[in-house]
């Protein structure tokens, strides 16, 4: 699966299509009926003008009822509109045809009424089917919660290989491409810190959940879009079967950045998939931090700037000024250069009815003490505290 | 009733309404009363546009080039609430106010001062709305579906967004009683209520889906303003509460508040079509059940919008078939125009192009309507472009160009003179050619992967995007040629006959002259 190349360049861009357009959408539409399942063979470029190529079987049906459904619409369409446009072109009274006076007709009225209702009965059967095959999640061999946070993604693998592994995972491009410092990469938007790893061939239950607003876990390669709700747990299925890298989003409007929390799978073969389910752990065990170290305002602030970029910044900026009027600053801030259990505090349970998460829930003591030591030392803010992980964990009851 | 119109007559014998500003602010007549809805929802219109031409500039390419993201949100959030209840619900009162007391042959609505006090609410709730821009935090951008729990976390611009909807709630449902007493109480005698034109019919029905629904809008927005500021707990799962439940409420309303915005459609489309095929409508009594069918399925459907929020598989199972059960009534509906033109003797006036290019493209927002439906294949394209472009197909080219027929058809009757027919047939061939431009490439985008309200997107989507783009603001520009050809029209032109149209059959062509006087009908007319 690999994108298209596009130019950053848009001049050059504009006047080709200017000139292509009107054949271009004319062609749209014809390529997207004609094409069929016969695309799903073979296009590895991203979708154009149809759904993207299927990589589970429910996706494939879901992709062959869209066809057909299509494929219906388009007859009764001609149908439908070559009665009126011969009609248009015949009885008009440049052409002087006389106005006839006929109106109302039983059996007419009773056959197009019939008729249309024969055809969705026709439509809903398949409809069913797929259906059904959607909402069954049971006999799952893998299951992992998606948790929406504003904004990225939380993962947790409850059951089967890989239980335990838990990570985040949050949009990977950097801003300098999102406001055109910098040319645009291959996977702009669509790429992420920490994909999701599943194996392929295997029935992947997916709880979602949310911690704060409402988001919706999107893939749709998979044929999967599952609505993340705070306090309350949705479920979904899917079962790839090719190995690969598949991209979604966020599909509900779930605040300013709710453009940038894609979503990306990878799907390897079994011994891979153990592969890294190994490396996790081991990951993982060394990741964890000796809770009774001491550290400096050095060494604290260097690991409070990566948690600030990661969870901060999209609201406060990386110059700490916020955004008037709807995110406080933080440069100058009295809850910042004040006292620091204030802020503690407020960093772990957040703030009701805006976009400040409780981080609590979130990131570990240290990662907590980190970002609040990086605040709480740069810009203008100069109090020189460091903020140890013990203090968090103190502040937490 | 009758002290309405003891007091009307009062206004005949003396003459002595106000001048100037005044005439406007104190006016009881239903023609003044049109004139300012139909004012208020073209500048409103304009407004709308504006927003969406800021949104369709920064989707022009990738990457963030004009706004930051949040104000992205309160474009296509103010856009949304702008056109539906600034737009194109306040333009269709103005229709009904002008229209049905000279269409069954009264002589003005039912209850003329509360007439007044429902527009004049509307400028002030569009004030309210207008100005969440300007306070901190912003407008409103959680888009105009307000979904809880991402609303109870705005500033007070969603708070001003809140007053401004319960203002309109209650404009709509003071409109919709006095449109339901006219109906019922005041038709000519003779003037059953099968004889009633089709206009008057579907206005009859949607003034009764506008009084069941508003009230439980203002109940979902009321209760999120406690949630907002008075600790209640409806929407927020911590203290107990379902954010599901917000969308069970709001879509309860939403759907039925969709055909609010289409039937009034069907009515002016089902004057217009045998107006020009001068030929009578094919199959009036199926237009009448099919109209009542659709307005009573949209009381049990409202769920389709929800098919990815989860649902137990029967609920789910339930909605497609009841969803799916709407195409019948409307491919009725569909089948009476063109059996109506067939074998007319048709002629291709501004108001007949709309009311085709209506049916054209309308029907293909009824097809992609029906894509929707099927749940499988929402799943795909639940909260993407599709859903954009299938809307737009049913709202812009659906009640927006009925609106636009039936200004070029009544007119002349309004003013006295005919509209410009060459600035009218510009406006139509522009307003479809940049429409298709700007929404068809959508269903392509949807189809393909690219979520709605995201201020930026994957360069896969360019073309597609830029394309819209162009499309977006051909279609604004457009806008202004209708303008110049109403204000034209208005000032000066042709002299209009009482019927200008050799097929319109209807009271307000049969006996009244254009334009028509200030008081019509005082004494009623009898309807054989």
């Amino acid at each position: 699966m690999s994108n298209a190349r596009i130019e950053a360049n848009a001049a050059g861009r504009a006047a080709r299509l200017l000139t292509g357009l009107t054949s271009k959408a004319a062609a749209a539409l014809i390529t997207a009926l004609v094409t069929g399942s016969a695309l799903a063979e073979t296009a590895m470029a991203p979708a154009r003008y149809n759904l993207q190529h299927p990589a589970t079987k429910v996706a494939a049906d879901i992709y062959d009822l869209h066809t057909l459904m299509m494929w219906i619409i388009v007859v009764v369409f001609v149908l439908v509109f070559s009665v009126m446009f011969y009609s248009v072109f015949a009885h008009r009274k440049s052409v002087g045809h006389k106005a006839e006076q006929f109106h109302e007709n039983t059996t007419v009225e009773i056959v197009w009424t019939i008729i249309p209702a024969i055809i969705l009965l026709g439509m809903a059967w398949p409809a069913t089917k797929t259906l059904l095959a959607m909402k069954d999640t049971t006999s799952a061999d893998i299951t992992i919660k998606a948790t929406g946070y504003q904004w990225k993604w939380g993962y947790d693998y409850l059951k089967g290989d890989g239980e335990g592994i838990s990570f985040l995972s949050s949009l990977a491009t950097p801003y300098d491409q999102i406001y055109n410092n910098e040319k645009k990469g291959e996977h702009y938007l669509l790429e992420v810190d920490n994909p999701l790893v599943v194996p392929v061939g295997k029935k992947v239950r997916v709880l979602t959940t949310a911690n704060d607003v409402i988001h919706a876990w999107w893939v749709p390669a998979f044929g999967v879009k599952q609505d993340a709700i705070p306090g309350f747990v949705r479920d979904t299925w899917f079962k790839a079967e090719t190995e690969g890298t598949y991209r979604g989003q966020c599909a509900e409007l779930c605040g300013k950045e709710h453009g940038f929390m894609p979503i990306v799978v990878n799907v390897l073969s079994a011994e891979k998939y153990a592969a890294w389910v190994g490396d996790q752990k081991k990951k993982m065990a060394a990741a964890a931090d000796d809770p009774n170290k001491a550290w400096d305002l050095a060494e604290m602030k260097a690991r409070g700037e990566k948690v600030y970029a990661a969870n901060c910044v999209a609201c406060h900026q990386a110059n700490g000024q916020g955004v008037k009027g709807a995110f406080p600053a933080l440069d100058g801030s009295k809850i910042v250069t004040g006292p620091k259990a204030v802020q503690i505090a407020l960093v772990l349970n957040g703030k009701p009815n805006t976009a400040m998460a409780a981080f609590g829930k979130q990131l570990s003591d240290t990662d907590i003490a980190a970002a609040i030591t990086y605040t709480r030392n740069t810009w203008g803010n100069k109090t020189g505290e460091v903020i140890q992980p013990p203090d968090i964990k103190a502040a937490r009851k | 009733m009758s002290a309405v119109l003891d007091n009307h007559g009062h206004h005949d014998d003396h003459a002595h309404h106000p001048s100037g500003i005044m005439r406007w602010v104190m006016t009881t007549n239903h023609k003044d009363i049109g004139t300012l809805y139909l004012w208020f929802s073209f500048i409103m219109f304009l407004v709308g546009g504006v927003l969406a031409l800021g949104i369709r500039a920064e989707l022009f390419q990738p990457g963030m080039q004009f706004w930051r993201p949040e104000f992205f949100n309160s474009l296509t959030t103010m856009h949304g609430l702008i056109m539906v209840f600034g737009g194109i619900m306040p333009a269709f009162v103005g229709f009904a106010n002008w229209q049905i007391p000279m269409m069954i042959g009264a002589p003005d609505m039912a209850f003329a001062r509360m007439n007044n006090w429902s527009f004049w609410l509307l400028p002030v709730a569009a004030i309210l709305l207008v100005a969440s821009f300007f306070v901190p935090g912003g407008a409103p951008s959680a888009g105009w579906t307000i979904y809880a729990p991402l609303s109870t976390q705005m500033g007070p611009g969603m708070d001003l967004g809140i007053f401004a909807l319960h203002i309109m709630g209650a404009s709509s449902i003071m409109g919709s009683i006095n449109i339901v007493t006219t109906i019922l109480n005041m038709r000519a005698p003779g003037m059953t209520l099968m004889k009633m034109p089709l206009f008057v019919w579907t206005w009859l029905i949607t003034a009764y889906l506008l009084i069941a629904v508003m009230p439980v809008l203002a109940g979902a927005i009321t209760m999120l303003l406690t949630d907002r500021h008075f600790g209640t707990s409806f929407f927020n799962a911590a203290g107990g509460g379902d954010p599901v439940m917000f969308q069970h409420i709001f879509w309860f309303f939403g759907h039925p508040e969709v055909y609010i915005m289409i039937l009034p459609a069907f009515g002016i489309v089902s004057q217009v079509i045998p107006a020009f095929a001068r030929k009578p409508l094919f199959g009036y009594a199926s237009m009448v059940y099919a109209t009542s069918s659709i307005a009573i399925l949209s009381f049990i459907v409202w769920a389709h919008h929800m098919f990815t929020v989860g649902m137990p598989t029967a609920g789910q199972l339930f909605f497609m078939y009841a969803t799916v059960l709407i195409a019948v009534p409307t491919g009725v509906k569909v089948f009476n125009w063109v059996a109506t033109m067939w074998k007319g003797s048709m002629t291709f006036e501004t108001p007949m192009l709309f009311s085709v290019g209506f049916i054209f493209v309308f029907s293909m927002g009824g097809f992609t309507g029906l894509i929707c439906a099927i749940a499988p294949i929402d799943y795909q394209i639940q909260d993407t472009y599709y859903v954009v472009a299938h809307f737009h197909y049913v709202l812009v080219a659906g009640s927006l160009f009925a609106i636009f027929s039936g200004a070029y058809f009544w007119l002349p009757k309004w003013t006295g003179h005919m509209y410009n027919e060459a600035l009218g047939k510009w406006h139509f061939w522009l307003s479809m050619i940049f429409f298709n431009i700007t929404f068809f490439p959508m269903h392509f985008l949807g189809l393909a992967g690219m979520p709605r309200r995201i201020p930026d997107y994957a360069p896969q989507f360019a073309d597609f995007n830029m394309l819209a783009t162009v499309g977006a603001f051909g279609f604004g520009l457009s806008q202004l040629v209708f303008l110049v050809a109403v204000l034209k029209c208005i000032k000066g032109g042709e002299k209009a006959p009482a019927n200008p149209w050799e097929g319109a059959d209807t009271l307000e062509w049969t006996h009244l002259p254009s334009p028509a006087p200030y008081h019509s009908f005082e004494e009623q007319p009898v309807v054989k």
